[in-house]
């Protein structure tokens, strides 16, 4: 079946994976999401001793116990989360018929295989050029992902890394939405992967200040708007999504978590690393993705927030919330799931899109932990502490996710 | 003392099960190592890298793209470490 160029062709999300700070699947994550558990935890104490922050949320689950051996010394840690993701995905969508011609996939990165280019640097120095391993050009390349998981699944649509910092991941689901809707393809495997912790990426972050150094209390570390917040804690991981057509969707009686409707992309022109206080570029990108959507402000139920936890983010994002949304704020039930996942930065906005379609089809917004004292800036209806229920009826929902560079990507959803 | 070429094929299939998770048991000297063992260009390089630092020779590239099967690798390693 082969659904070409019709911008009215609805797309719906029918299968979800992941590997998290939370779990080693989707289940397991959503389930700890709800019941308000950290994924993070303290970093070895011979880890990086200099180092500010000496916190982390890794993976539940290292990937030895998902993956084949052989397999995984030719991949990328990245590669390993988000091919191990992407087989959950699939496998939930029910491992559908496609023509390879008309199957797709996007998968971001939002730094690429940067573990497989610090270590391969320390054997070049160490034992010399001939002992560096043939496998690390593909290991450490950021589209490297992207292109395993076409080669697991033989796509032959295309197959993209859209990279954009920490938008990555919610970028690649926007540029999986437009691969179906340009009529490229009809079934489209999104998501984003990251695995960046390791001493180098943490000594830059650290040295921005951008991370917390809560290090004596991990799980309470990560605090979207707490007075206290102090920074985001690095987080590793992948979610990957199945996206395809509605009729298509239909046509295979394939279960259906929640529509992808719409997307919207700004840019702040602003900094290069700081949010734009004014948080215009943000609020524009918000209102494009329900003009895309064709959705109005006070159909918007729940809101995944960007929310990284840092002092200036934070009320940036709040504040364009604000002007998105402005009378009808009080009705958006706004979730802060960074709290408990940490930061996957180009894992984050596909994790992210996880939750929401998670929330869309159980109606139920993931709490937002660590919030022991409300920011007196914050005038935002949050989901504390314990989850919210959503609505019945026809309701929809925004992720939100923001990148260094200045990239707002918005992605609005649908209930199905 | 000499290396016998029955130590350099155990080494052999060692590395290869390493490298390309082939069991040591399917691992003779009649075996391609492209079509019977499934080890593709890049891991070949890898086997190659491995060989000459269990057995402390050289391997040349130009020797690399003629050793087809574990025989001939096997034959060339025995002959280079003695």
């Amino acid at each position: 079946m082969s659904l070409k160029n019709d911008p009215n062709n609805r797309v719906v999300i029918t299968g979800l994976g992941t590997l998290s700070p939370l779990g080693r699947d989707v289940a397991s994550t959503w389930e700890g999401l709800l019941a308000g558990k950290s994924g993070v935890t303290r970093l070895p104490q011979d880890w990086s001793p200099d180092m500010p922050t000496q916190i982390a949320a890794k993976v539940a689950v290292e990937p030895a116990e998902l993956m084949d051996r052989v397999e995984m010394r030719r991949l990328d840690r990245s590669e390993q989360f988000a091919l191990i993701a992407a087989r959950e995905a699939w496998a939930d969508a029910g491992s559908p018929e496609v023509d390879p011609t008309r199957l797709g996939v996007v998968i971001a990165s939002g730094i690429g295989g940067v573990l497989t280019l610090l270590n391969s640097y320390d054997v070049l120095k160490e034992k010399g050029v001939r002992s560096v391993s043939p496998h690390t050009v593909p290991m450490l390349m950021p589209n490297g992902p992207a292109a395993h998981v076409g080669l697991e699944f033989g796509a032959k649509a295309g197959v993209h890394t859209p990279v954009s910092a920490c938008a990555s991941g919610a970028e690649a689901l926007g540029y999986a939405l437009n691969m179906i809707r340009s009529g490229r393809a009809d079934v489209v495997i999104a998501g984003g992967t990251e695995a960046a912790i390791h001493p180098l990426p943490m000594a830059g972050f650290a040295n921005m200040k951008a991370l917390s150094t809560r290090n004596d209390d991990p799980t309470r570390a990560s605090r979207p708007y707490d007075k206290d917040r102090d920074g985001f804690v690095l987080g590793e991981g992948a979610g990957v999504l199945v996206i395809e057509t509605l009729e298509h969707a239909k046509a295979r009686g394939a279960k259906i978590y929640a529509e992808v409707a719409g997307q919207g992309l700004t840019s702040d022109g602003f900094h290069i690393a700081a949010p734009d206080p004014e948080g215009t570029g943000a609020t524009r990108a918000m209102l494009a993705a329900l003009t895309d959507a064709n959705i109005s402000v006070d159909e918007i139920v729940h809101l995944n927030a960007h929310a990284t936890s840092t002092p200036a983010g934070d009320i940036a994002e709040a504040g364009a919330i604000t002007g998105a949304f402005k009378s009808h704020l009080d009705q958006i039930a706004i979730s802060a799931t960074k709290s408990m996942t940490g930061h996957l930065l180009g894992g984050a906005g596909a994790i992210e899109a996880i939750f929401v379609a998670l929330a869309l089809h159980h109606r139920i917004a993931p709490p937002t932990i660590n919030i022991e004292n409300l920011d007196d800036a914050i005038h935002l209806n949050i989901v504390r502490d314990k989850p919210r229920a959503l609505p019945s009826g026809d309701i929809a929902a925004l992720n939100n996710s923001f990148g260094f560079g200045g990239h707002n990507v918005a992605i609005a959803f649908r209930s199905i | 003392m000499a290396i016998t070429e029955q130590e350099v094929l155990a080494g052999i299939k060692e590395i290869v099960e390493e490298v390309a998770g082939v069991p040591g048991s399917d691992i003779e000297m009649s075996k391609n190592f492209t079509d019977d063992l499934d080890v593709d260009s890049l891991s070949m390089v890898e086997v190659v890298v491995a060989a000459e630092e269990r057995f402390g020779i050289k391997i040349p590239d130009d020797q690399v793209a003629g050793m087809l099967t574990v025989g001939d690798a096997v034959n060339f390693i025995v002959k280079a470490a003695n």
